[in-house]
């Protein structure tokens, strides 16, 4: 299958890649990996007029941590993430960036590109949501900063303006007590999730002093589990407090039926992700190696 | 750089299984068709045409890659690695031997798919167990197999390749 004929225009530097887009307007999309726009280009779901391929621009594919906190640069690929010694340091990076369809996905697919296309099945918005984190952009205004947890707006709509791009992503490093896990089920590895699930907590003991969850392909967006993010902090952990905050995640959940599953189903999935997900977060913060990622059959 | 007015022409380099080529493609044009149709290396196959099944997994300066999902633009200047650049001096590759004593294939269509995923699985990790493999092959399909005779001939594979057979 071929896409549609477009133009393609190869930029230099950012800003020679933001002045195409501006200057193109309408027709123009940014190519990083094209893991997943190349996808939708085969099947037509859409037809720019021209690609402006931002994959060669230096030095956007730093992935960098300090003792203030980790930068991943928008072009960073899923394969190098999870290859990076921040994957071991942070499982929950690692959990994600290895779980992303499959090995060949991986060395193409970037960071940036898992953002940007707005996808509620895309695994890093939710895992940026989970560990709230802040996206950097640069656009014809000039760069600035929005959190992650809302910036896929809606069903493949982001926060970007005409002409801007994700640079890069930040969060702080997890603080002590801090751990989590992402995880997810799908039907086999290149498939997007049925669901996955981020949770993140602070733990003194089973003590829960913060909570954050965040539920993929869920609904025609990121969602973050409030109502079950509130069911854990400042409670003591236990297997009722977990169920009561998997419920809860289950119930913030607004899934579609599709190929993958009725609604009843995928809200079934969320609440064991999200048992399994508590779960392996406390273990973690007890100090155990514990290796999770995406299931599939 | 590189910019067409009108959805004309790219000039592009490549270099595949160490013979370089110059090209002239339509900015749509796939990596898979760049090798299937323009050179003729018909090794590597189509086959679901949607990032799904891995039939069309070659290597892309050390990496997999699904070449449905790639513009030939994209591999501008890489190093490409195709099954028909396994064997050396008419010698089948250690990989290739394997498939064929341990019975890893049956209609073989996604075979070159399967043999270039071991074979950047095998480059990163030499002495991979049998869960590293499956890891390895996530991304390939096979619908006759069964995969255990794959995973087996990848296995055995590696030991000869440790070996320096």
């Amino acid at each position: 299958m071929y896409p549609a004929p477009f133009r393609y225009h190869r930029a230099a530097t950012l800003d020679d890649a933001i002045g195409r887009l501006v200057g193109i307007g309408e027709g123009a999309r940014a190519l990083a990996g094209g893991q997943t726009l190349l996808v939708w280009l085969k099947m037509r779901f859409d037809e720019p007029t021209d690609l402006v391929d931002i994959g060669r621009i230096p030095g956007l594919d730093a992935i960098e941590h300090d003792t203030k906190g980790v930068r991943i640069g928008a072009l960073a690929t899923h394969a190098r993430i999870a290859r990076s010694p921040l994957a071991k340091q942070i499982p929950i990076v690692g959990d994600c960036a290895n779980g992303i369809a499959d090995n060949q996905v991986r060395s193409r697919g970037t960071i940036g590109g898992s953002l940007a296309a707005g996808d509620p099945s895309c695994d890093w918005p939710v895992l940026l949501t989970t560990l709230d984190a802040t996206v950097h952009c640069r656009g014809p205004a000039g760069a600035r900063t929005l959190p992650a947890d809302g910036f896929v707006q809606d069903l493949y709509a982001t926060r970007l303006e005409a002409g801007e791009l994700i640079t890069g992503v930040s969060f702080a490093l997890p603080g002590k007590g801090s751990a989590g896990a992402y995880v997810g089920f799908k039907r086999c590895a290149p498939a997007f999730p049925t669901s996955s699930v981020g949770v993140q907590l602070t733990l003194n003991g089973d003590d829960c002093t913060q909570a954050r969850i965040a539920l993929g392909s869920a609904a025609l967006t990121t969602i973050r589990a409030q109502a079950a993010e509130a069911e854990l902090s400042g409670r003591t952990l236990n297997a009722q407090v977990i169920a009561r905050a998997a419920e809860a995640a289950a119930a913030a959940a607004d899934p579609v039926p599709d190929q993958r599953g009725s609604p009843a189903f995928k809200r079934s999935l969320i609440d064991a992700l999200v048992k399994r997900g508590v779960e392996v977060a406390r273990r973690r913060a007890r100090g155990e190696t514990v290796e999770v990622s995406h299931e599939y059959y | 750089m590189s910019t067409t007015e009108d959805g004309g022409s790219i000039a592009i380099e490549v270099t595949v299984n160490g013979t370089r080529h110059r090209r002239e493609v339509e900015p749509r044009l796939l990596l898979v068709q760049l090798l299937r149709e323009d050179l003729r290396l018909t090794g590597t196959h189509i086959g679901c045409d949607t990032t799904y099944c891995g039939a069309c997994t070659v290597i892309v300066n050390g990496e997999p890659v699904k070449s449905c999902t790639m513009l030939a633009v994209q591999a501008d200047g890489a190093e490409i690695l195709t099954v028909e650049g396994l064997a050396q001096d008419g010698e089948l590759h250690p990989l290739q031997r394997a498939f064929s004593e341990h019975h890893g294939l049956q209609c073989g269509y996604c075979t070159p798919g399967m043999l270039m995923s071991a074979h950047a699985l095998l480059a990163r990790n030499p002495d991979p167990d049998r869960r590293q493999i499956r890891k390895g092959i996530q991304g390939n399909l096979c619908r006759c197999t069964g995969y255990q005779n794959i995973i087996t001939a990848i296995d055995a594979a590696a030991a000869a390749m440790r070996e320096g057979k």
